[in-house]
């Protein structure tokens, strides 16, 4: 009966969010005064009911109910339980369920929270937010059903795709999912506000705590993501610009951008339809992510079971949101006033250099994620678009946009002079100089891109605590902080990409057992290899003694595993990070006398990649408590005047 | 629509040519979404497929001549598989995990009437000898690989690996990974289109 209430919640879900696009409409037919106490309830009701039902899926799934099709196809009963767990969302209608409740639950979280809204526009949101929910609802009933059942039930299930039997998966596709869907909000706040042309100040405090959550979500998934493709792949790389890296790298270039321009329609009423446009494009990319994955569109190490039915009632679905929002868009934003102006060396104008720099470089990701699929489409010949290309293309203009990051917070609002701009920078840039003297005479010769993000990163370093200077610690708000900490985080990640692929050496051997191998400050004795066996895998074992300098020797075991069910291997990268750099190990193929193929990474730095990502959230984090404080103060002094 | 605030007021109207701007972004869309349906309904629809297209699929096999694997069995060389009847060429070894999973589909496809040759890659004859004795022998000829050159020339990655072979010699088939139980319709079918 489990699987039963699980769809029954479901059904009943979008029964209420069609009355609450019912509601919304006529509500903004008449006069619109009272329907959001209607509404509210009803937004709530089908925010909990969705979580009931993804509940339901994850019960099945721990208890591995074999007479649910979906289950029988996913999971096994040698599963080790947190995999059980995590495996509910690891293919197609699990993941979508857990999409569905996440925009169900945005709309509950809006109904419930937001108070700084006009009651009008917070109407035509929610309005909006059903009307994304219904067609949702209809591709997870109509051609996802996940709680279908089986009949006879299977003996026994299929298996999880071993890659996805880590625990890294079972936070990052939920962290990831937050983000995607949490912009959901965004855009319907953005369709909310067109339909009753109310774009100013207001609406863009109200909309900013939506987003800088959704966006700390997003960062944190996606540095979550890296990371796991980084020690589960051993490939030892962090960024494959793979098609569904990319897909998740999209909504979070637009939303960085709207989460600034945002911020400049907040402050100074500037730049309103290009915030509007923004929102439109953030959610935009998160649900052509979804298409690309989805669908089967896109060949990657991401793509689950496919079938283009799906990826058909996806695409309808997009033409209908995008096209309606665009179209939308297209007809209102010219009755909207035009904000206010101002110069170009201002904070708004680096403002609007970041937003520019962030749209192409969004631009550039999204080219060359789609070109392959293009090319093969009309000509049928195969290629790849990989890192040559983005690192080409992207790097430098990245480096720019760290740049324009660099001196944007170091700006007066309006208008500033050129003087006092030199004034303030002369410090980041002095130590930019400094850094670059360093390289040259101390390092040997690095790529030119390494060597400028070296460089900048002490640079930005530097420039990200300015703000702070001269200023009242104790008194500086929250939000202050929170910007210097994320741009600060931009700076220690930047260093940490420059470092890796500078200073990364490597080295590939046959080795026999006993011999000593040297890479970076670690000297890697090859013990021999040994058998050992899992709950669902057996594997090859390496044994690697291990030591730094004169220091205490440790032992490294990387794998080489063979799971039972499905019949894949897997490598399991042994990794040791110190203070300075990690040692990366993969044990490769045995060649059949005796000798083991060892690869081994020695990246100094390179964990200050995500360490700067988790800086990037928490300063989004401080900046959200600071922002929604000060908004709550001001409220309450509304209220009493 | 009444007014409802402050910043809702109607703006004079805007020249005709920065209105037309603001369908830019709705028409750019429309294209992306007509190549998206094209993609999806015109393209190849099985991206696994696609992945493993190989660029020898339709190319005559790669010149190579291998030593005996097993004393009393022949070697193999690119001439050997042009025999007028399609058959399959796998790469195995006694080390390879995968390559005990795939052992009971090869035998069936020796069943079912099946040419088989095969190169051993990286491998001792007595292991080889050991390895087909307790998972079954399909193969009529084996080729010792000892450096791994056939496997290269091929572009073959790892083992296990499978070619279908024509009777010209001509690679019409590669299938990468070991051969479960439900790829040997698609096998068997590959020989049928290869006569």
């Amino acid at each position: 009966m489990i699987a039963e209430a699980g769809l029954a919640a479901l059904w009943l879900a979008a029964a209420l969010c069609g009355l609450q696009l019912v509601f919304g409409i006529m509500a903004l037919r008449s006069d619109g005064t009272g329907a959001v106490n209607a509404i509210r309830p009803v937004a709530i009701i089908q925010g909990l009911l969705t979580v009931f039902s993804f509940a339901m899926l994850v019960w099945l799934f721990m208890r591995t109910d074999l007479s649910v099709e979906l289950v029988a196809a996913n999971s096994h009963s040698a599963k080790p339980m947190i995999y059980k767990f995590s495996g509910t969302w690891g293919n197609h209608e699990g993941s979508m369920l857990l999409w569905v409740a996440i925009l169900a639950l945005s709309g509950s979280l809006v109904a419930m929270f937001e108070k700084r809204l006009k009651e009008r526009t917070l109407t035509a949101t929610l309005a909006a937010q059903a009307a994304i929910g219904l067609g949702f609802y209809a591709f997870l009933i109509f051609a996802s059903n996940p709680f279908a059942r089986l009949s006879p039930a299977a003996v026994e299930g299929r298996g999880l795709n071993p890659l996805l039997q880590d625990p890294g998966l079972a936070f990052h596709p939920p962290t990831l999912y937050v983000g995607y869907v949490g912009l959901s909000i965004a855009f319907s706040f953005a369709v909310g506000a067109l339909l009753t042309r109310d774009v100013g100040p207001t609406f863009a405090r109200a909309m900013r705590p939506w987003v800088l959550a959704s966006w700390i979500f997003l960062t944190i998934g996606i540095a979550a993501g890296s990371y796991w493709a980084y020690y589960e792949l051993g490939w030892g790389g962090w960024w494959f610009w793979d098609p569904v890296e990319n897909a998740s790298l999209m909504p979070w270039l637009a939303a960085t951008a709207l989460l600034h321009s945002v911020t400049v329609l907040a402050t100074r009423d500037a730049l309103r339809a290009w915030t509007i446009m923004l929102a439109v494009v953030a959610f935009s990319m998160s649900m052509l992510g979804t298409f690309l994955v989805r669908s089967g569109v896109l060949t990657s190490v991401h793509a689950f079971a496919v079938d283009p039915q799906r990826g058909g009632f996806i695409l309808a679905l997009l033409i209908i949101y995008i096209g309606g929002a665009l179209a939308l868009y297209a007809t209102r934003v010219s009755t909207v006033r035009e904000g206010a102006q101002f110069e170009f060396m201002s904070r708004e104008g680096a403002l609007v250099a970041n937003n520019l720099l962030l749209s192409a470089i969004l631009g550039i990701v999204l080219i060359g994620t789609l070109y392959p699929l293009g090319v093969e489409a009309v000509t049928g010949e195969q290629l790849s678009v990989g890192p040559p290309y983005f690192n080409a293309t992207a790097g430098p203009l990245a480096l720019l946009l760290v740049a324009a990051m660099a001196v944007g917070p170091l700006l007066r609002w309006r208008r500033d002079s050129w003087r006092n701009v030199m004034n303030r920078i002369s410090l980041p840039v002095l130590i930019t100089a400094l850094a670059l003297m360093a390289l040259v005479f101390l390092a040997s010769p690095i790529g030119i891109l390494p060597m400028l993000g070296l460089m900048l990163a002490a640079g930005v370093a530097a420039a990200s605590i300015a703000p702070l200077w001269k200023r009242n610690l104790r008194r500086t708000p929250m939000f202050i902080y929170g910007m210097v900490i994320a741009h600060l985080g931009i700076a220690v990640s930047m260093a940490g990409m420059a470092f890796e692929s500078a200073f990364s050496e490597e080295v590939l051997v046959a080795s026999a057992p006993g011999e000593t191998h040297q890479v970076g400050p670690y000297s890697v004795t090859f013990d021999g290899t040994r058998p050992v066996a899992g709950p669902n895998w057996t594997a090859i074992e390496g044994g690697l003694t291990v030591q730094r300098g004169d220091g205490d020797p440790f032992v490294l075991a990387p794998q080489s595993r063979m799971f039972s069910s499905p019949q894949t291997e897997t490598n399991e990268a042994a990794i040791r990070t110190g203070w300075t750099g990690q040692l990366y190990t993969v044990l490769g193929s045995t060649d059949g006398n005796g000798r083991s193929q060892l690869r081994l990474w020695y990246k100094p730095f390179v964990t200050l990649i995500w360490f700067g990502a988790l800086l990037i959230a928490l300063g989004g984090l401080l900046s959200l408590i600071g922002r929604v404080r000060r908004e709550k103060r001001a409220m309450e002094r509304e209220a009493w005047a | 629509m009444g007014m409802t605030g402050d910043t809702s007021t109607i703006a004079p109207e805007k020249p005709p040519s920065r209105r037309l701007l603001l369908w830019v972004p709705l028409i750019v869309a429309a294209v992306f979404f007509g190549f998206f349906g094209y993609a999806l309904y015109f393209g190849n629809s099985s991206p696994q497929q696609r992945a493993i297209e190989s660029q020898l699929i339709g190319e005559p096999m790669p010149e190579f001549s291998l030593e005996p694997s097993l004393p009393g069995r022949p070697g193999l060389s690119s001439t050997d598989l042009a025999t007028g009847e399609p058959r399959l060429l796998n790469f195995f070894a006694s080390w390879c995990v995968p390559c005990i999973a795939e052992a009971p589909q090869l035998m069936q496809l020796r069943d079912a009437g099946v040419q088989i040759d095969a190169i051993a890659v990286r491998d001792r004859p007595e292991d080889v000898y050991a390895f087909l004795q307790r998972w079954g022998d399909p193969y009529q000829r084996i080729g010792a690989d000892m450096q791994s050159e056939a496997q290269l020339a091929l572009g073959s990655s790892g083992v296990p690996e499978t070619f279908v072979v024509d009777g010209d010699g001509v690679i019409v088939h590669q299938h990468i990974g070991d051969i479960r139980p439900e790829h040997v319709p698609e096998i068997l079918a590959a020989l049928e289109n290869a006569q």
